[in-house]
C-alpha cells in the first residue's frame, strides 16, 4: 500500500531507476519508484547492446537476459565498403531488455524497494528552495508523496529536473531522432553487430542492425536534430529496410529521442538528483545508455542513502554525486562528445576514403593498433577514437 | 499552431526533450500540448521520427 512519504522517492522504472531504488534500499532508507507506464520495460525504447564490463560491474549476468552474444562488428560507409573487426578487449551483448529491467527492478523489490506502476508524476513538491516530495496521479487520483530525496530517472522527457529549475532541455543537434524496427526473417551474422555511417543512410546518426536470435533483429536509425526536419528518421530506415530486408516482417516498431549531449554539469538540486538518460549519462557518439545509466542510478542511490542519514540533502551536499559521476564516466563523456563534434564535419566522401583505406588491412592485422599505425592524416585518427568508442574500449 | 494527430502518436517522448517551454504533457498513451504556453518554434515536429505533430499555421 503506497504511503505519504518515504525516504527516497524514484521516478522511473528503467535500469537507471531500478538501480538507484535498489542502492538506496541496500544502503537502509525506504524507497518508493513510481513508473508512469503499466509496466516496467514496456514499451523497449532501446537498441539493446551492452558490453560484458558495463554490465558486470553492478550485477552478476544471467542468461534469460541475452538475446545474442556479440564478438566482432563491422562499419559499413555510404559507398558500401565494409570494415569489420572483432572485439578484443570486451564482449557485448544484445539483452532482451524487458527481461532485463523486470529483473532489475525485481532486484530493487527484494531488496525492500515499494514499486507502483501508473503511478503518473505530474509535479514537485517544493519547499524553502528544497525539493520535498511528487504530485503524482494513481489509480484515478491525485496524491502527494513526501520525500527527503527524489531521484529523476523519468527518462529523455526529464521533467522532474525542469520543475526543479535544472536546464535538461536538449538542443537540436544533441538529440537524435530514433526509430527502430524488430524484424523477423533477416538472414545475418548472429554475433556481429552493424553499423551503416553517413548523410545517405542516416545524417548526423547512424544505422544498426543488432542480432537477437532465430533471424530477428533490432534495426534502428538515429539521425541528428539538426537534419530531421528534411527527413524523417521513420522514412530514412523504411528506405534502408526495403533495400536490404525485401523479406522480414516487422515484429515491432518503436520510435525515441536519443540524448547525445556532455553529461549534465549540474544534475543535482537541493534534494533531487538526476539520473540515466535524464541526466544525459548517454555515450555521445553511440547513444548508448544502459550501464551509464545504471551507473548513474549505482552512485545517486548510495549517495542518497548515505547523505540521508546523515541529513544533508541540500545541493552543496549533493554534488558529492556530481563528483563521483564524473570521475566514473562524465569526464571520459566529455572527450567523447567532442569526438562527435569533429565526426559530425565528416562529409560521405571523407567516410568512403577512410573505409577503403583500412579495408585495405588484412583482417587478422586490422588490430586497433596497426590501423593507428596506418592512419596517416589526422582524420583516419579521428576514426580510430570512434571505432574505440564503439567497441568499449 | 502544432497540430498532434495522437493516434499516431508511440508516445516516446522525443518532443517533450526539445520542447523550450516545457509546455508538452505526456502520459503513457495520452499526448496533449497547453497551446497557451507555445511559442510555435516547431522544434518538436521536425524531432518526431514519425511526424505525427505538424506545424499548421494560416497565411494571411
Amino acid at each position: 500500500m503506497m504511503k505519504s512519504s518515504y525516504d527516497v522517492v524514484v521516478v522511473g522504472g528503467g535500469p537507471s531507476g531500478s538501480m538507484s531504488a535498489k542502492l538506496a534500499a541496500e544502503g537502509g532508507v525506504s524507497v518508493c519508484l513510481l513508473e508512469k507506464d503499466r509496466d516496467i520495460g514496456y514499451p523497449v525504447r532501446c537498441g539493446e547492446a551492452i558490453g560484458d564490463s558495463g554490465l558486470r560491474k553492478f550485477v552478476e549476468p544471467k542468461e534469460s537476459w541475452f538475446a545474442a552474444y556479440l564478438n566482432s562488428f563491422s562499419m559499413t560507409a555510404p559507398n558500401g565498403t565494409s570494415i569489420s573487426a572483432d572485439f578484443t578487449a570486451d564482449k557485448g551483448y544484445i539483452l532482451n531488455r524487458r527481461v532485463f529491467d523486470y529483473d532489475l527492478a525485481r532486484l530493487a523489490s527484494e531488496k525492500g524497494a515499494e514499486i507502483y506502476t501508473r503511478a503518473y508524476v505530474y509535479g514537485l513538491i517544493i519547499e524553502d528552495g528544497f525539493v520535498k516530495g511528487v504530485k503524482l496521479e494513481y489509480l484515478g487520483e491525485k496524491k502527494e508523496i513526501r520525500a527527503k530525496i527524489v531521484i529523476g530517472a523519468d527518462g529523455v522527457e526529464s521533467r522532474v529536473g525542469r520543475w526543479a529549475g535544472i536546464r535538461t532541455q536538449l538542443k537540436m543537434k544533441d538529440m537524435e531522432s530514433g526509430f527502430q524496427y524488430t524484424l523477423a526473417n533477416v538472414n545475418i551474422p548472429q554475433n556481429r553487430m552493424d553499423f551503416f555511417v553517413g548523410k545517405t543512410y542516416a545524417p548526423g546518426g547512424y544505422i544498426w542492425i543488432f542480432p537477437k536470435g532465430d533471424g530477428i533483429a533490432n534495426v534502428g536509425i538515429g539521425v541528428s536534430g539538426t537534419y530531421s526536419k528534411e527527413k524523417s528518421s521513420r522514412k530514412l530506415l523504411d528506405k534502408f529496410v526495403k533495400e536490404k530486408f525485401p523479406e522480414a516482417s516487422i515484429l515491432t516498431t518503436v520510435c525515441g529521442g536519443i540524448p547525445c549531449d556532455k553529461p549534465l554539469k549540474n544534475p543535482v538540486k537541493s534534494g533531487l538528483i538526476l539520473v540515466g538518460d535524464a541526466g544525459h549519462q548517454v555515450n555521445p557518439v553511440t547513444g548508448g545508455g544502459i550501464s551509464s545509466g545504471m551507473t548513474g542510478g549505482w552512485i545517486a542511490g548510495q549517495v542518497s542513502a548515505n547523505l540521508i542519514r546523515k541529513n544533508k540533502l541540500d545541493e552543496k551536499s549533493l554534488t558529492v554525486y556530481t563528483e563521483w559521476i564524473h570521475k566514473e564516466f562524465g569526464k571520459n563523456y566529455s572527450r567523447i562528445y567532442n569526438i562527435k563534434n569533429a565526426i559530425s564535419q565528416f562529409t560521405d566522401e571523407d567516410l568512403n576514403s577512410i573505409a577503403d583505406k583500412i579495408k585495405k588491412l588484412p583482417r587478422d592485422k586490422r588490430t586497433l593498433t596497426r590501423i593507428f599505425s596506418t592512419a596517416l592524416t589526422k582524420k583516419p585518427l579521428l576514426v580510430i577514437d570512434v571505432i574505440k568508442v564503439f567497441a568499449g574500449i | 499552431m502544432i497540430v498532434i494527430t495522437p493516434n499516431k502518436c508511440d508516445f516516446c517522448g522525443a518532443c517533450v526533450a526539445v520542447c523550450p517551454v516545457d509546455c508538452i504533457d505526456l502520459k503513457e498513451a495520452d499526448i496533449s500540448i497547453r497551446h497557451e504556453v507555445c511559442i510555435d518554434c516547431d522544434l518538436c515536429a521536425n524531432i518526431c521520427p514519425i511526424e505525427v505533430l505538424e506545424p499548421i499555421y494560416d497565411e494571411k
